[in-house]
């Protein structure tokens, strides 16, 4: 057997048994790790058909942060399992029916358009062949409105986001930059001015001198308190 | 050699799996929502292995624009989920009957 057709059974194996284990597993976060599983699995099949830097994208963008926003939103979500299962006994034949009848149809079709259609698979690429290099020729001359189109739905999506997740809780401290920078130094700061002949007077007194501590500590913190 | 049928009735399988994960997790949203991303996965392999055996470059374009919208819909998706759980408490699919449809 090929090593090429090995690796593509092996993997597609184990991305069927990780869409499977999306679709029926209990746990939302059991199921958000069989998607993580899934996508690894499906980077390395789009490596055998040689779209490299779509593979890695798919790791670095989906893996790495589509589906760690899904994993943060089903932690900080406190959801109870059990009420979201009822009727999925009810559903299961339905399901099972309609994703026969799906996939038989379109495998069909497959076999009657593509397999006998003499389409070989083409051979490998050279060495110096850079999949990223032809993607990005593509992308910034033949489709580049398409790819700012891309940029301004992104932005979109970032702004629509923050703004429907962000909210004023009106308990909680927040500072006013605008008026912290237009604050005088006679609104913090107040010049007391007290008697220090007695401090002096005492210095030589062992007994008094603690009270004396105490009285400039306590006219030190009085002098703090009017600072701050 | 990997005949060009593998790849597409790989991706009609999962596509497959997707519309069940679908009808059998009505009640949760997010297993919705990953079953979206599932059938986008499934549509992305049958467009790179078109790309692969026609060798035209555009199919993985293609990909690339899907795998955009597909990332900002899930940022959507998943804010509109936390303000959802935010004011009712609960994202189950039966309690979302504000709009009385």
């Amino acid at each position: 057997m090929d090593l090429k057709l090995l690796v593509f059974w092996v993997f597609s194996l184990v991305l069927i048994g990780a869409a499977v284990g999306v679709i029926t597993t209990r746990n939302p976060v059991q199921a958000a790790l069989f998607l993580v599983l899934a996508f690894f699995n499906s980077a390395i099949i789009w490596m055998l058909m040689e779209a490299e830097f779509l593979a890695i994208t798919l790791v670095l963008v989906y893996v790495g942060a589509v589906m760690v926003l899904f994993l943060f939103v089903v932690m900080m979500l406190d959801i109870n399992l059990l009420p979201m299962r009822e009727g999925y006994s009810k559903h299961l034949p339905w399901g099972a029916a309609i994703v026969v009848a799906v996939v038989v149809q379109i495998v069909l079709l497959m076999r009657v358009k593509w397999a006998g259609s003499g389409i070989e698979q083409p051979a490998p690429k050279p060495a110096d062949y850079s999949n990223t290099e032809e993607l990005g020729l593509a992308i910034y001359t033949d489709y580049l409105f398409q790819f700012e189109v891309a940029a301004v739905i992104l932005l979109v999506a970032i702004i629509a986001a923050i703004a429907l997740t962000m909210r004023r809780r009106p308990d909680t401290k927040y500072q006013r930059p605008h008026e912290q920078v237009k604050v005088q130094k006679a609104d913090r700061l107040r010049v007391v001015s007290m008697n220090s002949e007695d401090n002096q007077d005492l210095t030589g007194k062992v007994a008094k001198a603690p009270a004396a501590d105490a009285a400039a500590g306590n006219s030190g913190v009085s002098n703090q308190g009017a600072k701050s | 050699m990997i005949p060009i049928s593998h790849f597409l009735t790989l991706g009609a399988i999962l596509f497959g799996l997707s519309i069940a994960g679908i009808f059998l997790n009505r009640k949760n949203i997010i297993i919705i929502l990953m079953s979206l991303e599932l059938m986008l996965l499934a549509v992305n392999m049958n467009f790179i292995a078109f790309s692969y055996f026609l060798g035209d470059t555009a199919g993985q374009v293609f990909v690339f624009f899907i795998l955009t919208v597909a990332a900002a819909e899930a940022a959507i998706g998943l804010a509109i989920l936390v303000v959802l759980f935010r004011n009712r408490g609960s994202i189950n699919v039966d309690d979302l009957d504000q709009l009385q449809g």
